[in-house]
């Protein structure tokens, strides 16, 4: 994949004679500060808004109210310890911790599983399994809203993690299912082939050849799945009311909605903060590998 | 005609031959294992409620009781004359004509310059420094969207915000609290710019990889043809990478026929005069606090045919779209 990189590729033709030389290297020039400032002006609306969250997250509420555009007087993290403590965002984030965590590896684990056998066994019904995941990944969940939350409740497990993660794995299923497909789909055959003749069963093979040899595309759709889980909104709303229950999304909107009265403004600040950084951090980390990702969702 | 280099391979791949391996007790438990038990959890928790929710926007069911009656198309009659449903659906349908078309422009744009903002000569080589804003551009695709909703609430808000903070201090005095967010006239723009600026950077992102992947002869031979940098964007890159921009396209567009979680955080009681009420909101509500089960599944069936209705379009127009270019270059 080219698009972890920016460096220029070697040029693949020679360059125009020199006569016209002189009066197009002005004309880029020109063009490259043109993009330069349009790229800036897009990178300062970006950042501006985060960097100003980053502040107000110092500042107490007065402050904010009589100088909001000021940098803090004190830099105390005062909202912090008490978004984390009082308002529950500790314990939220715990919360999305598990259910994510949790669903994530289980997803993987099924939709690999279920994206082999799709791909590489030739059986009747086949096709149509494939066929309604596609339909399940554009049909909206608030269509399926309403009767998810009984099935849930006739199970039992309505207002549970368990309940939440169980319902984050079957979303995240036909995505994931849709994408690996055809990475289970290109793997060499003599390779399978040679497993056999090693005398590896279908479950041996699966596990200790073809799915190290899908690594890449297992790498990306986790990244995906992970920002999508991380952020599902609905899902909790509607079948996940407890409070000690909440996953941070949630508590967030819950907890927006209170400020609205008290105006703590600092401590809502502070805890957007707590909920970007660490996605934020493990970003700038593995921002290399995760580009790299989306260029190989660009190619299926 | 050019092939374009994204159409995945796998599907023209021979089919394998596989039909030769007896069925061993070790490949049917395998197969059994393997595929039931993810079908099984799809079928429970994913298509029986869709199933079941077609069947529940023909009945009167309230949920809270077992009774429940067919009663045909009635929910679908109730709303076509539900005049604060119909303006959900109006929004929904507005969002999902203007936000994926400024977000693929915007990052189509954007993506453009990076890539080809460089030297006129030779291979298509990136902008300086072009690594330094996509790094930042993704951001925004990094935060859940009910926190992007949260931060830009404040970011409006009439006294304290960022934004009329900057508008008066550049000497606008006109927007001194001014409630971007309260005022029919900006509801809906503003709300929109919010999902445009969670987006853009991602799918700019996306254009980058696609174009690189783009042979940089073809580049050249446009150049030899004496293109300038506007034409070729519109005459060779966005060819080639349609089929990108056309699952850019969909997915925004099922985004923007949802926008729930935007919507939700930035005016939760459906803005000024339902500016900005979408359909979601208008379920939820229909459904868990009025009890209205069976009425609340036909807005997710409507919420459904909206969905494959956009899928459809874009679809066609992408291929009639590309017959005419095909047919150009030939």
């Amino acid at each position: 994949m080219t698009a972890g990189t920016d460096t220029s590729q070697p040029a693949a033709t020679q360059d125009p004679p020199p006569t016209g030389r002189k009066q197009k290297r002005t004309g880029d020039r020109s063009v490259a500060t043109v993009a330069h400032v349009i790229l800036g002006i897009w990178a300062a609306l970006v950042i501006v808004p985060l960097l100003w969250t980053l502040l107000s997250s110092f500042k107490t509420s007065s402050e904010i109210f009589s100088s909001p555009f000021t940098l803090p007087a004190h830099w105390s993290f005062d909202n912090y310890v008490s978004a984390w403590t009082s308002e529950g965002i500790g314990r939220y984030f715990v919360n999305t911790i598990v259910v994510v965590g949790t669903a994530l590896v289980l997803v993987m684990l099924l939709g690999s599983m279920c994206a082999y056998v799709l791909a590489r066994f030739a059986f009747p019904g086949n096709r149509l399994i494939y066929y309604m995941m596609l339909v399940g990944l554009t049909f909206p969940i608030f269509l399926a809203i309403v009767p998810l939350f009984f099935v849930l409740k006739g199970f039992g497990i309505l207002n549970t993690l368990p309940g939440l993660i169980i319902t984050y794995v079957a979303f995240a299923l036909p995505f994931t299912v849709f994408f690996l497909y055809p990475f289970f789909k290109v793997l060499p055959q003599d390779v399978s082939e040679a497993a056999e003749i090693d005398g590896a069963g279908e479950w041996r093979k699966f596990f200790q050849v073809m799915l190290p040899m899908a690594k890449p595309g297992i790498a990306s759709v986790a990244i995906f799945n992970f920002l999508g889980l991380w952020n599902q909104f609905l899902l909790p709303v509607a079948l996940n009311t407890k409070r000690e229950n909440y996953v941070l999304s949630q508590g967030m909107a819950a907890f927006a909605s209170r400020a609205g009265y008290n105006t703590d403004y600092g401590r809502l600040f502070a805890a957007v903060v707590i909920t970007i950084v660490p996605v934020l951090v493990v970003y700038i980390i593995f921002q290399r590998q995760l580009q790299g990702s989306v260029s190989q969702g660009a190619g299926k | 005609m050019i092939e374009s280099p994204l159409v995945p391979t796998a599907d023209t791949e021979k089919p394998r031959k596989k039909a030769r391996q007896p069925w061993t007790f070790d490949r049917i438990s395998f197969v059994l294992v393997f595929l039931v038990l993810p079908l099984a959890l799809f079928s429970v928790f994913v298509v029986w409620p869709f199933v079941q929710a077609f069947w529940y926007s023909l009945t009167d069911w309230s949920g809270f009781t077992p009774d429940m009656n067919f009663v045909g198309l009635e929910n679908y009659q109730k709303l076509l004359d539900d005049d604060i449903f119909m303006t959900s659906l109006r929004n929904n349908i507005f969002l999902a004509i203007v936000v994926p078309f400024v977000t693929v422009v915007l990052a189509f744009a954007l993506a453009t310059m990076i890539t080809v903002g460089g030297s006129a000569h030779g291979a298509t080589r990136g902008l300086k420094g072009s690594s330094f804003y996509r790094v930042i551009s993704f951001f925004p695709y990094t935060i859940p969207a009910i926190v992007i909703g949260l931060i830009w609430l404040q970011m409006f808000d009439p006294s304290n915000g960022l934004l009329n903070g900057v508008l008066t201090g550049i000497g606008l005095d006109g927007f001194e609290s001014y409630p971007w967010l309260g005022d029919t006239r900006t509801a809906m723009p503003a709300s929109m710019f919010v999902i445009i600026w969670g987006f853009v950077g991602f799918y700019m992102v996306l254009f980058v990889a696609a174009i690189k992947s783009v042979p940089g002869e073809l580049y050249d031979a446009a150049r030899i043809d004496g293109a300038g940098r506007l034409r070729t964007a519109f005459s060779v890159t966005l060819p080639l990478i349609r089929d990108n921009v056309q699952t850019a396209y969909i997915y925004l567009g099922i985004l923007a026929l949802d926008a729930f979680v935007y919507m939700a955080a930035l005016n939760p009681g459906g803005g000024p005069e339902n500016s900005t009420l979408v359909m979601p909101q208008r379920l939820l509500i229909t459904a868990f606090e009025k009890g209205q089960f069976g009425l609340a599944s036909a807005m997710g069936v409507v919420m459904a045919v909206a969905t494959l209705v956009f899928a459809a379009i874009v679809f066609t127009v992408n291929r009639l779209l590309g017959g005419r270019q095909e047919g150009v270059r030939r």
